[in-house]
């Protein structure tokens, strides 16, 4: 066993991470919560790249995935970096596309995905025995700055035409739209269980993402409190400021071998398991870091923000840490149905 | 990346489930906090030892299987999940083996070791004392030298297994004039039985004798009993317990096992709403503790050393056993006031894990300082 990243996927991180930390991603998180998806969509094209996107493509499409360890170790970055669109979403997409019996639309949509040209976002509630647990909500993240829309419900998924108007989100940066009207793309039963395998992902790397999103919460207030001075020393010197601090850490820590081993396992179970373990965290990361910025912490024009705020809607996304927990143990020792 | 065994590996596990199977006692040992179950417990050392498998992760001349760390985690998941006893010799095994192979003498590991893997010699440690806890460096238990060897002179207390045990290891003071606390201090290992040792057994919060407090009245102990250089005790001793806190203490196999007794407990007992979610916690986190395990393992496996991340296990897995307990007496409901169950025993013993082998205030203050490069302040 050699349960760690091998030098390759340690710095294809190192890459992205070196990459989105040069390209003053605020600014582009900003720009999309006002609808201005221009800068978004180049950090999109510098990701697809880079490979990111590709991660999920499979060679057929012009992509070199599925990859899960790959997307986890990206996706942490794009965590960490609050690159904004549907970027959970345009992945679930990618491997949905895949599996359909008709290859028409992968034809279509994947090399322009693995690309990095194409966002695509996705609304699935998967019925019972089909990946229940992992659901998107009702809207359509980024509707707006996407270039196809997925529905999926039951044994059907369609491509919808049109969108309602937005609805805000608690994070600004995520901009939520009810999906309307739609063309049936594909239909029967085998829909429902890719759907249920994209679900899956979308879970793995929304937990992905929000890991990234609490080790950058945890950084910025690390440096925050060994500059800030109260009392003439740095407040990170009070055990009251480190305990919390130890704790964020702690949840952290304890989220990335959940979300690596289930990268490699792809045991739903495993899935459920990352995706609460990574909610709970970053939102734990999150609560930490308001509270030790202070009032500072508590405003919009800090770039804090543009973490904080997310921390919240991917504890829910994908998944609810109701709905994992569920999906972790179950009333009878059923096997899996999936 | 992969959390594959090897067929070595593989085959350790498959022979340790077949030996488990045929030899684990059916119905649960006395506790061992008693005279008659650390008895029965030692017993069950003797055999564990016989079927060569109280310490696979040793050389073979002593005992052990010559385990690499994946084989000996293999076998720990195996002796968790067959329901085996409570391990008595856990102290001398996970403590003070490890610093015997680091920093003994060739003499010393054939004199200790094949004892210890039998369950013949029972060890103690002995850290604390009545003014030095999570402070320890502070200790004022002396070791004075005297023909051939030492005279040590003091008070420790806290001494899990005291009780019963047959030797003991810890640290003492040889040099009170060294500049700083933790220098002058020398790594010991005595006699329980010797002349001048008085044990006193404290009762835990359940009443059972788990630990004792000991006076040390002129206690000899001769020159081959100390364990690296003299004044290198508190070095030594940190490296053990790095180990304590690290790998070794708890493996993941305890918790793996007592996350699946508590999903069954919670089915029994008509699978209430109400607490599947602590349920589900405990099974996530036993899950994220072998997983964190295996990439710490991992690194060990690679040349890699483990630091001040041995923290971070230590506050996880002793909140985690807690937490896990707490939800079982609540399964229980009022039945789960009866304090000699399995479960009310466990949550006893797992009110301790927060406080000893270093209290998780201590371990947060290393995580703080060490792995988040926090600057230190007043404890």
């Amino acid at each position: 066993m050699r349960f760690l990243l091998d030098a390759e996927q340690a710095e294809f991180g190192r890459t992205l991470d070196r990459m989105l930390g040069a390209a003053d991603t605020p600014s582009a998180v900003r720009a999309w919560a006002c609808g201005d998806h221009g800068p978004g969509r180049s950090l999109w094209a510098r990701l697809g790249e880079a490979g990111m996107f590709a991660l999920a493509v499979p060679e057929t499409y012009e992509g070199v995935g599925p990859l899960p360890v790959e997307l986890a170790v990206a996706y942490v970055e794009a965590g960490r970096h609050a690159i904004p669109g549907p970027v959970v979403e345009t992945a679930a997409v990618a491997t949905l596309l895949a599996e359909l019996p008709d290859p028409g639309r992968a034809k279509e949509w994947l090399p322009r995905i693995a690309s990095g040209e194409a966002l695509a976002t996705l609304v699935a509630a998967p019925g019972k025995g089909s990946g229940g647990g992992f659901a998107s909500g009702p809207y359509a993240l980024d509707a707006d700055a996407a270039d196809a829309v997925f529905v999926a419900s039951g044994d059907e998924l369609r491509l919808a035409t049109g969108h309602g108007p937005l609805r805000p989100s608690a994070d600004p940066a995520r901009r939520l739209f009810a999906p309307e009207g739609g063309t049936v793309v594909a239909r029967g039963s085998a829909i429902r269980a890719a759907v249920g395998r994209a679900t899956e992902l979308a879970a793995l790397l929304t937990a992905a993402q929000a890991l990234g999103v609490g080790l950058e919460l945890l950084r910025r207030t690390v440096e925050y409190v060994k500059r800030r001075e109260q009392f003439g020393v740095p407040v990170g010197s009070f055990q009251a400021v480190k305990h919390r601090l130890a704790d964020a850490l702690i949840g952290l820590e304890f989220t990335r071998p959940l979300l690596f081993g289930a990268a490699l396992s792809k045991s739903p179970v495993d899935v459920a398991a990352a995706k609460t373990a990574a909610g709970d965290a970053a939102y734990t990361a999150a609560r930490t870091a308001l509270q030790l910025h202070g009032a500072v912490g508590y405003t919009e024009e800090l770039d804090l923000s543009l973490w904080l705020r997310k921390a919240r809607p991917l504890r829910d996304a994908w998944g609810t840490p109701a709905a994992c927990r569920a999906r972790v143990v179950r009333p009878q020792s059923a096997p899996e149905v999936t | 990346m992969d959390l594959d065994f090897t067929p070595g590996q593989e085959a350790l596990r498959a022979d340790a489930r077949e030996w488990l199977a045929a030899h684990v006692p059916r119905r649960p040992l006395p506790s061992l906090e008693t005279a008659e179950g650390f008895a029965a417990h030692r017993a069950w050392e003797a055999e564990l030892s016989a079927g060569r498998w109280s310490v696979v992760s040793w050389p073979r001349e002593f005992g052990g299987r010559g385990a690499d760390i994946f084989g000996w985690l293999a076998f720990e998941e195996e002796y968790y999940a067959a329901g085996a006893p409570g391990r008595v010799s856990q102290n001398g095994i996970n403590l003070l083996a490890p610093t015997l192979f680091d920093h003994g003498t060739e003499e010393q590991r054939a004199r200790v070791l094949p004892s210890m893997a039998s369950g013949e010699v029972i060890w103690a440690q002995a850290w604390s004392e009545p003014e030095a806890g999570s402070d320890l460096a502070s200790l004022r238990s002396r070791a004075v030298r005297t023909d051939g060897g030492w005279l040590l002179r003091g008070q420790k207390t806290w001494s899990s297994r005291a009780a019963f045990a047959d030797r003991a290891f810890g640290i003492f003071r040889t040099d009170p004039a060294a500049a700083k606390a933790h220098h002058g201090l020398t790594y010991v290992m005595f006699d329980l039985r010797a002349p001048g040792v008085t044990v006193r057994p404290i009762g835990r919060l359940d009443g059972r004798p788990a630990f004792a407090e000991l006076f040390l009245d002129d206690v000899f102990v001769p020159d081959a009993d100390v364990i690296g250089e003299v004044g290198n005790g508190w070095r030594i001793a940190m490296s053990t317990t790095g180990n304590e806190r690290g790998l070794m203490l708890r493996s993941p196999g305890r918790f793996l096992a007592s996350a699946e007794r508590l999903v069954r407990l919670w089915r029994e007992r008509g699978a209430d709403p109400a607490l599947r979610e602590r349920v589900a916690d405990a099974a996530i986190g036993a899950r994220a503790y072998q997983l964190f395990t295996y990439a710490h393992a991992s690194r060990f496996a690679a040349g890699g050393r483990i630091g001040a991340e041995s923290s971070l296990n230590k506050v996880f897995w002793s909140e985690y056993d807690v937490a896990l307990h707490e939800t079982a007496l609540e399964l229980l409901g009022a039945e789960g006031e009866a304090a000699d169950g399995e479960w009310a025993e466990g949550y006893v013993f797992s009110l301790a894990g927060p406080i000893y082998a270093g209290t998780n205030e201590i371990q947060r203050d290393i995580i703080a300082e060490r792995l988040l490069g926090l600057p230190k302040g007043r404890r």
